[in-house]
């Protein structure tokens, strides 16, 4: 359903303004470094207001991570938008747990269910 | 098993899947065998950010199994850290600026049974990790 676009390595999509990061590797310090410059880059073009990190692919992740999505939160804060993560393992899902980030991050099933959350119209989405 | 390894965040991925390949034996679940590679790469990435700052230099990597429980000790020749008491406190980070997210050894506590730190500022840091493998399902046998 979802379009993958491809740009320096880092899968994305922009639906309305939301941005959706597939993130297609383990999530350490050194995929941070890259994903991180990249993903700004992304946040600052356009109307992205909400952004929605999508774990499909991911079966691994440290404290690294954690402040990826930290950073990007406080990004999409200052744009009155929202984080979320979707498509959450099981490894993945007990770093977030452990680290209290579900406090500030929405948790949803599909990428679908959190652009719904975020009241963004969904008839148009193809 | 005992490795030394350049300092660079490539070798994160090395160490930890050095480690979990390393334990195969015990017939880790997919759980503690995550714990484990969370752990390492905390402590690694440690000694490549904060121990060599980014920098050039060498990591030790010492693995040991007895019986269930698995000893990982992982050193560092960098800066060292004064106040060790103040690096493992949850969400303390020297380095906000890189977004770290302070979260470092509060994970290698949370998914280890054992964390120690040594350190000595202008020495090194030496960080000692212990978790038993395996027991659960020993005792459901």
């Amino acid at each position: 359903m979802l379009k993958d676009n491809i740009a320096a390595g880092i899968h994305y999509e922009i639906y309305k303004n939301c941005l959706i990061i597939y993130i297609t590797q383990d999530l350490d310090h050194h995929a941070v470094k890259f994903l991180r410059e990249r993903s700004d880059r992304l946040i600052g073009t356009g109307d992205v207001k909400h952004i929605i990190f999508d774990f499909r692919d991911v079966e691994f992740m440290d404290s690294s991570g954690i402040g990826l999505i930290m950073g990007r939160y406080k990004k999409v804060m200052f744009l009155g938008g929202r984080a979320c993560v979707v498509n959450v393992g099981k490894n993945v899902d007990k770093i977030f747990k452990v680290s209290g980030l579900y406090k500030i991050i929405e948790k949803y099933d599909t990428p679908e269910d959190a652009i719904k959350a975020l009241e963004v119209k969904y008839e148009n989405y193809i | 098993m005992k490795i030394i390894f350049e300092s660079c965040s490539e070798n994160e991925a090395f160490a930890r899947t050095v480690v979990a390949a390393y334990i195969t034996r015990l017939n880790p679940t997919l759980e503690e065998l995550s714990d484990v590679k969370t752990a390492v790469s905390e402590a690694v990435t440690n000694s490549i950010i904060h121990g060599y700052e980014n920098g050039d230099g060498d990591i030790v990597m010492e693995c040991s199994i007895h019986n269930y429980d698995v000893s990982i000790v992982i050193e560092d020749f960098g800066v060292g850290i004064s106040d060790i008491e103040k690096a493992m406190e949850p969400l303390y980070t020297t380095r906000p600026e890189w977004e770290r997210s302070g979260m470092g050894f509060a994970f290698m506590e949370a998914f280890m049974d054992e964390l120690k730190v040594e350190s000595e500022p202008g020495k090194g840091t030496k960080v000692f990790l212990k978790k038993t493998i395996g027991v659960c399902e020993e005792m459901d046998q």
